[in-house]
């Protein structure tokens, strides 16, 4: 599957295949530690288990900021 | 910057809320957790912590040390409704801010904050570097990368611990709030073992210091128990305009190798952090013990608090001004 990702972090969009499912395996593909993003699709929270769907579009948000 | 007002949907194959099987937004120690439940959870933790180790009495006048961040708008938020619950006068409260003066950083957070506090209608005292030393943290360092190997995050934390501290005490504070959160003080053990810090260790805690001393208003941390992860929700789910910033000098500091390290560490066995701000207050009544006797004297330069015929504040502005 396709899917659209925003990376806060770094400002970018991207749009990467993926074969797995999960948030989890994601963050694992992108080499991102899960302790230091949370996941949105739409607004909504994913939790690592999440299963994601062709053509989703993600954004990664930090959760280190500051000093 | 994007503001986002989150919302949850219901799909079956979704993680469940272990307390009321609705969707979840976070997976927690003890089981996953929707929404609603996570900020009940959040605030109660804030609340327990300020109980249990007394962190606001009454009649105090509180500054909350902000910067427009995730953690001091989590932090000046849940102080207001603290006081609210407790019928305690939120007149008492006011914010403040410093300025170092560190391009594409600090103004956009300053930003966020003065729309927070007039929303919030919490009154906000800002002060700066430049006005107090004469140099910006910028400029500063230029200079001192010329002649010195003092690093930035020192002289960093030095002015603004020293700015904090001499404007909560003018506006007559008794109590300064701070946003530190659990894996803040996580890192902070750490990199005190690390360096073999064990008079510093000490005054770590939900209450920084180990006595109460003279010309030094007690500084707190209600946000202690709480990991950074569980703070940016928290501001995520309550629409807290928060635009993401990182220092530009963090990356250099000795504490983003610590940090990258637990955050490994913590991906790997999770309760890893809880663990160690659970040791370290163990045997912090011990360490508390080394600093029972020290003498504070006063600045020379400033009248201020000083542990030396000058402070460390003034003895930095010296090395810049003089070279």
């Amino acid at each position: 599957m396709e899917l659209k990702i925003f990376d806060e972090r770094n400002s970018t969009a991207t749009e990467i295949i993926f074969t797995k499912k999960t948030v989890k395996d994601l963050l694992l593909q992108l080499n991102i530690n899960s302790e230091t993003v949370l996941v949105t699709k739409n607004n909504e929270i994913l939790t690592e288990d999440e299963e994601l769907t062709h053509n989703d579009s993600i954004c990664i948000l930090s959760v280190i900021s500051g000093g | 910057m994007t503001q986002f007002a989150f919302s949850v949907s219901f799909p079956e194959d979704k993680m469940r809320c272990f307390k009321c099987q609705n969707k979840a937004v976070i997976t927690l120690q003890h089981g996953s957790i929707c929404k609603n439940h996570f900020m009940n959870y959040f605030e109660e933790k804030v609340f327990k912590t300020i109980n249990k180790y007394q962190l606001i009495s009454k009649n105090e006048k509180i500054c909350v040390a902000t910067s427009g961040g995730k953690d001091s708008l989590t932090i000046l938020y849940l102080t207001k409704k603290y006081l609210e619950k407790h019928n305690l006068p939120t007149t008492n409260l006011f914010a403040l801010a410093i300025d170092e003066g560190i391009i594409n950083y600090r103004e956009k957070t300053l930003q966020d904050l003065k729309l927070f506090c007039q929303t919030h209608q919490i009154p906000l005292t800002i002060t700066s570097f430049r006005e107090e030393f004469e140099y910006s943290l910028d400029q500063a360092i230029l200079k001192l990368k010329e002649n010195s190997k003092k690093k930035q995050c020192n002289l960093c934390g030095v002015w603004r611990r020293y700015l904090l501290n001499k404007h909560a005490k003018e506006a007559g504070a008794t109590k300064v709030i701070t946003g530190h959160n659990l894996d803040d003080e996580a890192q902070v053990i750490l990199m005190n073992i690390f360096k073999a810090n064990t008079k510093l260790a000490g005054r770590m805690g939900p209450i920084s210091g180990t006595q109460k001393v003279n010309g030094f208003i007690q500084r707190v941390k209600p946000l202690y128990f709480c990991t950074e992860k569980e703070v940016k929700l928290y501001t995520l789910l309550k629409g807290f305009q928060v635009q993401y910033t990182e220092c530009p000098y963090s990356q250099e500091g000795y504490r983003h190798h610590v940090q990258e390290m637990l955050n490994n560490f913590e991906s790997k066995y999770k309760g890893t952090k809880q663990s160690i701000i659970n040791s370290f207050l163990a045997i912090l009544p011990l360490l508390n013990t080394s600093d029972e006797n020290i003498e504070i004297k006063s600045c020379q330069l400033c009248q201020g608090p000083a542990n030396q015929n000058q402070c460390n504040a003034c003895k930095l502005k010296e090395t810049l001004i003089n070279g």
